[in-house]
């Protein structure tokens, strides 16, 4: 399956990715490629095979239901543009 | 054209732990902003998100209250969109493979008769943070405290046909994740939210018309009222020759109107994938077990036990066990008492005195004035006859004021019962003396007299006179 044009911008806007104008041509090469060897995937025999999401046997490891992470908020903090009073602070919102 | 409606809920209901799904943050309410937030939670880059094993044992707690098969190997997937309160860019749930597959919730619908609305599907995720946008000028503020608070997003089939289905739906499985102590149920606080999927069709029609979805009804009333309107709006729009689309819509309860909010066609597409990092949840036979065995007893079987140990009716034992606090209440109330008290007069009192005390003052039972203990206290009281049925709702009405126990009560106003034969003859006799019309009228044959006299000697004694007493000794005086 070769991707368009058209594809690439709605793939960068739900990405929220800017791209300019002449990057979509070759990334829509690109991408195809990686369609191309998905597609060659799904050539292989799978039959009695159970459809898994991880290779391996690993199964989740459980964690006990107790408080372990102290308030490090100030330190947090410390990285984000833009706090007060405790809170974050982002352009506005609007719904 | 007659049109019918379909419905189908999904409910978020928060599950009780003291720490969040992925992360060992605290997840009480109403902390400082931010307080609770780790660097899992912030989605900081590095960091691993570990499962909390009490979601699990939850989870499977309400799909064996709910006949629900148990997946094995569930799994968990990103689901993938962008806003400032899920600083991830996606929100841990289950998609293909969630923990609770099909089950089924019975209810009464409007007219008293049994349905059985089916459970698609149960599957654990994480809440997103809070946006706050009216502090600050020109900005939004974030507090991620609730960020991976963990989530059961319960699905039901389109099988609720009005919007009073609905609510009762939405009711009976607020009462039940109570009951199984798996949510505290606090709408106020968000613990439990429903979005209804709503569509109308032809009537007889098997056909699903278009859906709108509308989000975060935090009330049965506005769920109800926001169904009926959106009901409204989608017959007038198909009437009117138009489509109804499929969107999000928001209930505005100032307006009483639900507002298109965005569109599903507008590329939401989120995208989602098996998380890398969370290998298959496995849930074992031998973990079933063991949560099948530490199982709440559930309103059917406590209602069926009311009914054989405290013999009471079918519908007390069904209205006490019908949240599970009241019932909490009324056995604890039993199990204060230091009389053997009668289960029926204590099923008379929650049902009744408390029941009123409270609705009148907009107060649930956990925010009663008067706890089991204090009541117990009180009809102990009735009981041993200290004090009548009549004087123990005064009492009642101190102790909601007052916080007082109702011994203190009894004791300060000196509101004992007489039950002295003699102090309750003495006052018949001054009633008989001070009445002597009345009497003649008595003995000429007017029998109903008979209560204004004992309406004068109960008057007399301020109401303490016991009645059982007053009935034995006035007659054979009337008479002569």
């Amino acid at each position: 399956m070769a991707l368009k044009e058209q594809d690439i911008k709605d793939i960068a806007h739900l990405a929220r990715l800017g791209l300019d104008e002449s990057a979509q041509a070759p990334l829509a090469a690109d991408l195809s490629t990686v369609l191309e060897l998905v597609e060659q995937m799904n050539s292989v025999n799978t039959d009695g095979v159970e459809p898994m999401a991880h290779p391996g046997n690993a199964v989740l490891r459980l964690r006990d239901d107790t408080v372990t992470e102290p308030n490090q908020r100030d330190k947090l903090q410390e990285v984000a543009p833009a706090t007060e009073d405790g809170y974050f602070l982002v352009p506005r919102v609007i719904e | 054209m007659a049109w019918e409606t379909v419905i189908g809920l999904e409910i978020h209901a928060q599950l009780s732990t003291n720490t969040k799904i992925f992360s060992g943050a605290s997840t009480a309410f109403g902390a400082e902003p931010n307080t609770q937030a780790c660097a899992v939670d912030l989605g900081l880059p590095g960091v691993l998100p570990v499962v909390n094993a009490e979601v699990v044992r939850l989870a499977v707690r309400f799909a064996l209250a709910t006949n629900s098969s148990i997946t094995e190997r569930s799994q968990f997937a990103r689901k993938n969109y962008f806003y400032p309160d899920l600083p991830k860019g996606y929100q841990i749930s289950q998609m293909a493979l969630p923990i609770v597959g099909p089950g089924e919730l019975t209810i009464f619908d409007g007219e008293d008769n049994q349905k059985t609305i089916r459970i698609t599907r149960a599957h654990l995720e994480e809440d997103a943070g809070k946006s706050v946008h009216d502090l600050f000028t020109g900005q939004t503020g974030i507090d991620l405290n609730r960020a991976g608070t963990p989530l059961l997003e319960i699905v039901s089939e389109p099988d609720l046909s009005s919007a009073v289905e609905a609510v009762a739906y939405a009711k009976k499985m607020h009462a039940l994740v109570r009951y199984i102590d798996i949510c505290d149920g606090n709408m106020q606080e968000g613990s439990f939210r429903c979005d209804a999927n709503v569509s109308i069709r032809e009537k007889g029609s098997d056909v699903l018309g278009t859906r709108s979805e509308i989000k975060n009804l935090n009330s049965f009333r506005f769920l109800e009222r926001a169904i009926d309107f959106e009901v409204e709006r989608q017959i007038d729009v198909l009437e009117g020759g138009g489509e109804v689309m499929q969107e999000t819509r928001l209930y505005d309860a100032d307006r009483d109107e639900t507002r298109s909010m965005r569109s599903k066609e507008e590329a939401f597409d989120y995208r989602y994938f098996p998380d890398p990092d969370l290998p298959p949840l496995l849930v074992e036979q031998s973990f079933i077990e063991q949560v099948r065995a530490s199982m709440p007893e559930l309103q059917a079987d406590r209602a069926k036990r009311f009914v054989n140990d405290y013999e009471l009716s079918e519908v007390d034992a069904n209205t006490l066990t019908s949240e599970r606090p009241t019932a909490d209440y009324f056995e604890a109330t039993l199990a204060a008492s230091d009389s053997a008290l009668a289960p029926r007069l204590a099923a008379t009192w929650v049902m009744g005195e408390v029941f009123s005390r409270l609705n009148s003052d907009g107060l649930t039972l956990e925010q009663s004035p008067v706890d089991a203990t204090a009541l117990a206290g009180l009809l102990d009281r009735i009981q041993d006859n200290t004090i009548s049925g009549k004087i123990a709702k005064s009492v009642l009405d101190n102790m909601w004021e007052s916080g007082e126990p109702a011994d203190k009560i009894i004791a300060d106003k000196g509101l004992q019962q007489i039950t002295d034969t003699g102090a309750i003859e003495a006052m018949i006799d001054e009633v008989i003396a001070n009445n002597p019309e009345q009497l003649a009228e008595y003995r000429a044959g007017k029998d109903k007299l008979i209560s204004y006299f004992i309406g004068a000697v109960m008057k007399a004694s301020k109401g303490k006179a016991n009645p059982g007493e007053l009935n034995k000794l006035l007659k054979p005086k009337l008479d002569g």
